[in-house]
């Protein structure tokens, strides 16, 4: 992986609340050109606000967001736009669009935003397929899919127009361990493969160990701690300890 | 609480005001929802395929149900009508006056209630599961402007449907009118259809079915808003749907009410 110093993703000192819920309470973070960082920390806590803060889905109140050197608060939409198609979201129930087939979630956003011919779409869906390992899934209905399915199509989704940047919500949750760990060893052989630079959002420590250049912790609106997987776990902190020791 | 308790008539004032602060921002937030219809639909990129979906999705959805009301109607219509009329011995006006009510009012307005009850509903639960789901997050992250893609094409595809299905269910009553007529009267087809037609106006027809276009946009929009502000959690699409006929149904008859005043001034009693 190289790793230049130029930052991809820089958040500054960001604030969110929803009415009298201060969920983000000046929240800074920056992400490294082909860094993988994963942020934990428990349900409710803020973790997807901030993913969705940095695709601009959300409106912080305060502070800054830039990403790939553009600001994303107060960006108008259609530059917004012209920005998120270096972007890919892998959403946390997948969302993955429940009127169509598998192909066609994956055609999906070449469709929209490519003028690709037929065949390149067809041959870049297949090719998704292939990297996830659903081959046989493409004409299925995501409501026929297993949990573990439907999260590789959405990664498969998130990825097929080769964003730059991927951001993962809860790629493992709700799956079984064996299922999550094949999930993240997709997610690092894939980051690796096209040079992706991600931020992961997830409670579960086995897949943080196996992805994570970088992680932090996040409580109460900041990231409390950060470091790699083994600085953290040799950490004396009490809430980073009762973390790792639940997952061991 | 204690509170609630010691000076009841401030909490329940407050109750109320709340309350409708609360419904005025709401009457606020859909007017606002489907103004924005107005600005986006001549702008470009047109979904044209969404909408032929949608299309065929909602004729599927409603014509059986439409068939039978239609036609059950005009029977009713006639067998009701038929006694009163002949009291009067108004009796040879029977086919004239049913195809009036049914064209200008009764068609119009039990299509539309019907078509929210089924599709406004329905609107509002897709949209609704697409919102928890995190599907309209999806779309936007993929560059794709959700209002547009859903919401627009919905509307616009009640507002295409809405003529034709009234037409459609406009034509079954008068002729179960006529089978009514038929079975008691044993009264000649030739003749029910050709005071039909003669009794009919255009301005009757244009303000009866002109509305339902009218009612189209109020059932695509009140489902749509209702889906794209389901609250987090699928209670709240369940929510979405059923207060989504609540208020498209409410919407329809008051629009109704103002539509035929509206008529009755610019193109008289007709008749
Ligand atoms: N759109 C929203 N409206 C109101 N409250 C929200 C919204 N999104 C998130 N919240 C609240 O913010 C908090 C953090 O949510 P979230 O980021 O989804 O948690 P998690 O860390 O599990 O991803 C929760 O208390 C949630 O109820
Ligand atoms: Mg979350």
């Amino acid at each position: 992986m190289t790793q230049s110093n130029s930052v991809l993703i820089d958040v500054e000192q960001v604030w969110k609340s929803f009415g009298d819920l201060d969920v983000l309470k000046g929240i800074s973070l920056r992400v490294h050109d082909g860094s993988s960082d994963v942020i934990l920390g428990r349900s409710g806590i803020g973790k997807s606000v901030l993913l969705k803060s940095i695709v601009g889905l959300l409106i912080p109140e305060r502070g800054h967001i830039d990403v790939m050197g553009h600001s994303v608060i107060g960006m108008k939409t259609r530059e917004l736009n012209r920005l998120r198609k270096n972007i890919g979201y892998v959403f946390q129930y997948a969302a993955l669009y429940d009127s169509l087939t598998v192909r066609e979630n994956l055609e999906f956003p070449l469709r929209k935003h490519t003028d690709a011919s037929e065949s390149d779409i067809t041959d870049r869906v297949l090719e998704q397929l292939r990297l996830v390992g659903l081959t046989d899934a493409i004409d299925k209905m995501p409501s026929e899919l297993s949990g573990g399915m439907k999260k590789r199509i959405g990664l498969a989704r998130a990825i097929i127009k080769r964003p730059k940047i991927v951001l993962y919500d809860e790629p493992t949750a709700g799956l079984d361990p064996i299922t999550a760990r094949e999930i993240s060893e997709l997610i690092l052989s894939l980051e690796e493969q096209f040079g992706i630079t991600s931020i992961t959002v997830t409670h579960d420590l086995e897949c943080a160990r196996i992805i994570a250049n970088q992680i932090y912790i996040l409580d109460d609106g900041v990231f409390q701690h950060s470091g790699t997987y083994d600085e953290l776990k040799a950490s004396s902190d009490p809430y980073t300890r009762a973390f790792f020791q639940v997952a061991t | 609480m204690s509170n609630l308790r010691k000076r009841p008539e401030i909490s329940y004032f407050r109750f109320a005001r709340d309350r409708f602060k609360s419904s005025m921002a709401e009457v606020y937030g859909i007017t606002m929802f489907g103004m924005r219809f107005f600005r986006y639909v001549f702008v470009p990129p047109y979904e044209f395929a969404e909408v032929r979906k949608h299309l065929d999705n909602l004729g599927s959805k409603s014509i059986p149900l439409l068939t039978v009301v239609g036609l059950i109607m005009g029977l009713i219509l006639a067998l009701q009508s038929r006694p009163t009329l002949d009291r009067f011995g108004a009796g040879a006006f029977l086919p004239a006056m049913i195809a009036l009510t049914i064209v200008r009012e009764l068609g119009p307005v039990i299509t539309a209630l019907i078509v929210a009850g089924r599709v406004s509903s329905g609107i509002g639960a897709e949209v609704g599961s697409m919102k928890v789901t995190e599907q309209i997050d999806a779309l936007e992250v993929s560059a794709v402007d959700p209002y547009n893609f859903l919401v627009v094409t919905r509307v616009l595809a009640c507002m295409i449907i809405m003529p034709l299905l009234t037409a459609y269910v406009d034509f079954l009553a008068i002729f179960g009118g006529f089978v009514s007529e038929w079975v008691s009267a044993n009264s000649s087809f030739q003749l029910y259809f050709t005071e039909v037609i003669q009794s009919l106006t255009f301005y009757d027809i244009l303000p009866g079915v002109g509305k339902t276009i009218a009612f189209g946009y109020i059932i695509g929009v009140i489902g749509a808003y209702q889906g794209f502000h389901t609250s987090r959690g699928t209670e709240g699409v369940g929510r979405a749907a059923t207060s989504a006929v609540v208020l498209a149904s409410l919407n329809i008859i008051f629009l109704d009410m103002v539509i035929i005043q509206l008529t009755l001034i610019l193109f008289g009693p007709g008749v």
